[in-house]
């Protein structure tokens, strides 16, 4: 009985890449830093207990900013050191489908991402006890943050893509994705607007990150703001499965 | 006919690496690749397992064009990489499960193909063990295992035996030799005595392009040994 190639061969994929961020340290150490620094931003940078309210403003402010550093770090691995160790020569002489493992290891990455958010919980529980906050609207930012983090995870997927040294797609992954957080920042908005008109730095900074996820935080759900993130996706894992085939070419 | 190669040309930047490499090959035919380093035999390997893609020429699997349709193709061939990478923290049962889920075999069958390869290939209880902690010949049958899983037709082995002690060897030889009863297999090896030992056709490659293409026997008897046959027909880079 044969199942559809690509479908099996990505669950096999997600499957051992999963396999390899729990049986390894390193996940469990990222997943630590996270949790770390995301408590300290919240409760030492963010104020939150100063602000007294009860919502997760603070907290999911800095999520950007965290994740773009949390989550180039576990992605780096997923293909330089396939590419290192010389085993993506065994991945691409079996019969499958490009698409089936970018999916994979990207869906295996993500996961690690979504239980280190799964893992902030107790914050959400915590701010019920301390008061009554708008609970649709902190779904609303958990499941935009979970969004922004494929996009990020996506991110180094292709850096990974193109290098053999994980710590080169790390720093490649750290930098665009801060390029593209960063879009929509007033700093970099006013060199664009130093250049171009007012209306095209508004322009670029509707491609940011930080421009989708800002709605989102506060509990607005823009459909524009899923699909940018869905593109992006779509986009980086389209690329990295370039960059991947490219590799027959020699 | 199980593989037909033709007109086989690979360069990477300005060096040539395979330079027009063609021959055939049946069931029941062991070839043996033989070279020196960088004469093309990994390269000329991996244009048939699909991992490269030819500059010019074509592989055929069965007729069916490597480079056009290279996944059908390659659900007929088991590939030995050269030097065997594995994945290190997985352990042989593990891997090999996820290299039959990833050919797209079900749960099942997946599980009764690794028994089977495991023992092919002599795992013993090593099967449990972490890939990484395993000495270099188990690593080796670990990858020939993955090679055989699916029970392809042509398997094609870059240097299956290197790096093994005499008795891992023997026994890798003698696997060779039984799977090439009713099958096509290409190996490649510096071991000209294995050449002798299990391959009923030796093709010798030099600069890319193939110089010999002989039963070892007939090599032995035109050049009087292997050796020398290897000596006169390839330059190697050590005789200057």
């Amino acid at each position: 009985m044969k199942k559809r190639p690509g479908l099996a061969s990505l669950a096999a994929t997600y499957r051992r890449e999963l396999l390899a961020y729990v049986t390894t340290p390193t996940a469990y150490v990222f997943v630590a830093v996270f949790l770390f620094s995301i408590g300290l931003f919240t409760f030492q940078i963010g104020g939150f207990f100063e602000a007294r309210r009860a919502d997760l403003t603070p907290f999911f402010a800095f999520h950007p900013w965290i994740f773009m550093v949390f989550l180039p770090a576990v992605s780096m691995r997923l293909w330089a050191e396939e590419s290192r160790s010389g085993a993506i020569e065994l991945l691409m002489t079996l019969p499958a489908p490009t698409w089936s493992l970018v999916l994979g290891k990207f869906l295996a990455a993500w996961s690690v991402a979504g239980a280190a958010l799964l893992l902030t919980l107790p914050l959400w529980v915590t701010v019920n006890l301390l008061g009554s906050p708008d609970n649709a609207a902190i779904f609303t930012a958990y499941l935009a943050s979970f969004l922004m983090a494929g996009a990020y995870i996506a991110i180094g997927s292709v850096m990974s893509a193109l290098t053999q040294a994980q710590i080169v797609a790390f720093v490649l992954a750290v930098l665009v994705s801060f390029l593209l957080t960063a879009l929509g920042l007033p700093l970099v908005l006013d060199f664009f607007s130093g250049i171009v008109n007012g209306a095209v730095a508004e322009g670029i900074a509707r491609f940011s990150i930080l421009h989708h996820f800002d709605a989102a935080q506060r509990g607005v759900v823009e459909f524009r703001s899923v699909f940018y993130f869905v593109s992006l996706i779509a986009l980086c894992l389209s690329f990295t499965a370039l960059a991947v085939d490219a590799r027959r070419g020699g | 006919m199980l593989l037909q190669v033709d007109g086989l040309r690979k360069t990477f930047g300005r060096r040539t690496a395979v330079d027009g490499i063609g021959f055939a090959l049946d069931v029941g035919e062991i070839v043996g690749f033989l070279g020196p380093n960088g004469a093309g035999k990994t390269t000329t390997m991996r244009m048939i397992a699909g991992y490269l893609e030819p500059d010019e020429g074509v592989a055929k699997i069965f007729n069916i064009d490597v480079a056009q349709d290279r996944r059908r193709a390659q659900e007929r061939v088991g590939y030995l990489p050269e030097g065997a990478p594995l994945y290190g923290e997985m352990t042989p049962w593990s891997f090999l499960r996820f290299v039959a889920e990833t050919r797209g075999m079900s749960r099942e069958a997946a599980r009764h193909a690794v028994r089977r390869a495991a023992q092919d290939a002599r795992l013993g209880d090593t099967i449990d063990r972490p890939i990484e902690t395993l000495s270099k010949g188990y690593r080796r049958r670990v990858g020939l295992a993955s090679a055989l899983l699916h029970d392809p037709m042509l398997l094609i082995l870059d240097e299956p035996t290197d790096g093994l002690d005499p008795n891992q060897r023997h026994a890798v030889r003698d696997l060779i030799k039984r799977l090439g009863e009713e099958r096509g297999l290409i190996i490649s090896t510096h071991s000209l005595e294995e050449v002798e030992a299990v391959c009923t056709r030796a093709i010798i490659i030099d600069q890319g392009r193939i110089v010999a293409d002989k039963a070892p026997a007939a090599l032995k008897d035109e050049h009087g040994s292997l050796e020398r046959a290897f000596a006169a027909l390839t330059r190697g880079e050590e005789r200057v």
